[in-house]
């Protein structure tokens, strides 16, 4: 890197530390501080304030959503994720463009119009919403409302990790596993599954955090009712609107450290791949 | 479906299943209640469509919608290259702490992005104190809108410059060095039109993402109509009126409106810049 570079092929040091200390103000205004007002705000009344911010009822309750939401939609998406890049990545068809751009498609929706097509499909005045209604069966303002607008929302974040993955491994040691005589399942399971393990641990913690922070699409369908439809995130507007703010920072600091756990693991893997590449 | 696949002597099984799987969920869960804007539009008449769409407050949310999105972009494509180059050419302390933090914006929840920046830039909030005193109000503005929609658009230019310049051949720059040029003259001449694409492709992305971004944007914006109002927001006030012909209208609109300007964007001025590159 900038190492090896020979002078003439970069700048004058005055130049390189005035660029550096530009972005490196830039990041510091933009991403650094507010970083650290959540958890200055968050404590600001003491410890006491913030661990009863968390153990409140209404708390635990969003928690409880947010975490029963994720269980039903990260596995879904998982599934999903690993049939569709076996699909794109191991076979050769007609309209694999098509189908590609088509699982981007929720990336370049807005939450808010994402969580707008599940109110006119299952709202009171809905397509199906009425008849679903007369058999007591409630789909927006209840549990499968957020769990269907935060699916849509989540939906390319695994498959976007394993095409591209699965595609740079080929099809080598499945190919040599069928020819021994593994039947497909076998061949799945005991080659094809531990090959994109990593990538598929990635999609899923992605997937996760999405699908626990997803704020716009379920503030939709969720109808706020205080500790039955509310997630974290939603929980966090309604305790900042009511200006209790510091246990608005307490819960949204809970999503914060999610994020950085993210970042995290973000981070060991691409320590991983480095450490493969350079060996 | 397997008469879609072409013959090249693959063995692997189960192109069926996945593929059956993956067109169904797909359908059910994307496309079925994607689809359902349109029948919703077609059910209006001409003239209640046209209604809600020329409706002025409508027409000024999308105006700031597109402008907004339009600044965060031009701010992360100046940005975003900055900070691509100064984490690929140069060594400071940190380097990767500093380089796993600009995924930041990607991991963070938008609702707490949205309550973060408010108290960050509000009247007396970290950085609104210092700012208020000398006529800048960013908090409950326009100009708040913007520092949310660059906040949730970061990444983007970082992340599509920053392999790019990775792979730049060093020799380029040697021959432009060794014939005379100046470093800056390197810079605009060599550099620059080999990562320009990436850093448009990259500032297309933050646009699109702001376009619809909706948690970071409402707590800051102060939702004013007609003054601070974005469309996504406009769309959700429709959805609690129970106005679903109105919300989906404005919707409709709004998504065609993007995807032509990304279209637009994508294949004119990417093609162009590629052209002049190569």
């Amino acid at each position: 890197m900038d190492a090896t570079r020979p002078r003439y092929l970069t700048e004058p040091a005055a130049v390189r530390w005035l660029l550096t200390f530009v972005a490196l103000a830039f990041l510091l205004l933009f991403l650094f501080l507010p970083l650290v007002v959540v958890f200055a705000e968050a404590f600001r009344n003491g410890i006491g304030a913030y661990a009863a911010a968390l153990a409140d009822p209404i708390a635990l309750s969003a928690i409880r959503l947010t975490l029963v939401t994720a269980a039903i939609v990260v596995p879904a998406n998982a599934v999903f994720g690993v049939a569709a890049s076996w699909a794109i990545a191991k076979f050769d068809f007609r309209g694999k463009n098509l189908l590609t751009t088509l699982i981007d498609l929720p990336f370049s929706v807005s939450p808010v119009i994402a969580g707008m097509v599940f109110v006119l499909l299952f709202g009171a005045h809905g397509l199906v919403g009425p008849y679903l209604l007369e058999r007591d069966i409630r789909v927006i303002f209840a549990l499968p409302g957020i769990v269907l607008a935060t699916t849509f929302v989540t939906f390319p974040l695994v498959a976007r990790e394993l095409i591209p993955l699965m595609q740079s491994q080929g099809n080598d040691e499945e190919e040599a596993a069928l020819t021994l005589g593994a039947n497909g399942w076998q061949t799945f399971f005991r080659i094809s599954l531990p090959k994109i393990k990593w990538g598929l641990l990635y999609g899923i913690v992605l997937c996760a955090a999405r699908s626990m922070g997803e704020f716009g699409a379920v503030s939709v369908v969720s109808g706020h009712v205080r500790g039955v439809t509310n997630t974290l995130p939603l929980h966090v507007e309604i305790l900042y609107n009511e200006y209790q703010f510091s246990a608005a920072f307490a819960v949204a600091s809970l999503l914060t450290l999610m994020a950085l756990l993210t970042l995290v693991v973000k981070g060991l893997m691409e320590w991983r791949s480095g450490r493969r590449a350079n060996a | 479906m397997p008469s879609g696949v072409k013959s090249r002597g693959n063995i692997l099984p189960g192109f069926g299943l996945a593929m059956g799987f993956t067109l169904a969920y797909l359908g059910l869960i994307v496309l079925i209640p994607l689809s359902t804007i349109l029948l919703k539009t077609a059910s209006m008449t001409w003239g209640q469509f046209w209604d809600t769409v020329s409706d002025p407050r409508t027409l000024h949310a999308c105006r700031l919608s597109f402008l907004a999105s339009l600044a965060a972009a031009l701010i992360n494509a100046v940005f975003g290259l900055l900070v691509a180059w100064v984490l690929e050419r140069y060594d400071f302390p940190m380097k990767r702490f500093v380089d796993g933090l600009v995924d930041l914006p990607f991991a963070l929840p938008t609702a707490v992005a949205g309550i973060v920046l408010t108290t960050f830039y509000s009247g007396n909030g970290w950085v609104g104190r210092y700012l208020e005193p000398r006529g800048i109000k960013v908090a409950y503005t326009p100009l708040g809108i913007v520092v949310a929609l660059t906040f949730v658009g970061l990444p983007f230019v970082v992340r599509t410059v920053q392999p790019v310049l990775r792979d730049l051949d060093i020799q380029l720059e040697g021959a432009a060095a060794i014939l005379g040029a100046s470093r800056l003259q390197t810079f605009r001449r060599v550099v620059l039109p080999q990562i320009l694409p990436a850093t448009l492709t990259g500032s297309t992305l933050a646009f699109a993402r702001a376009l619809g971004e909706y948690g970071s944007v409402i707590f800051i914006a102060g939702n004013l109509p007609m003054r601070s109002e974005i469309t996504p927001l406009l769309i959700m006030i429709k959805l609690e009126q129970f106005d679903y012909a109105g919300a989906t209208a404005i919707a409709l609109v709004f998504l065609l409106a993007s995807f032509l300007l990304l279209f637009l964007i994508n294949h004119v001025v990417l093609r162009r810049t590629a052209a002049q590159a190569g």
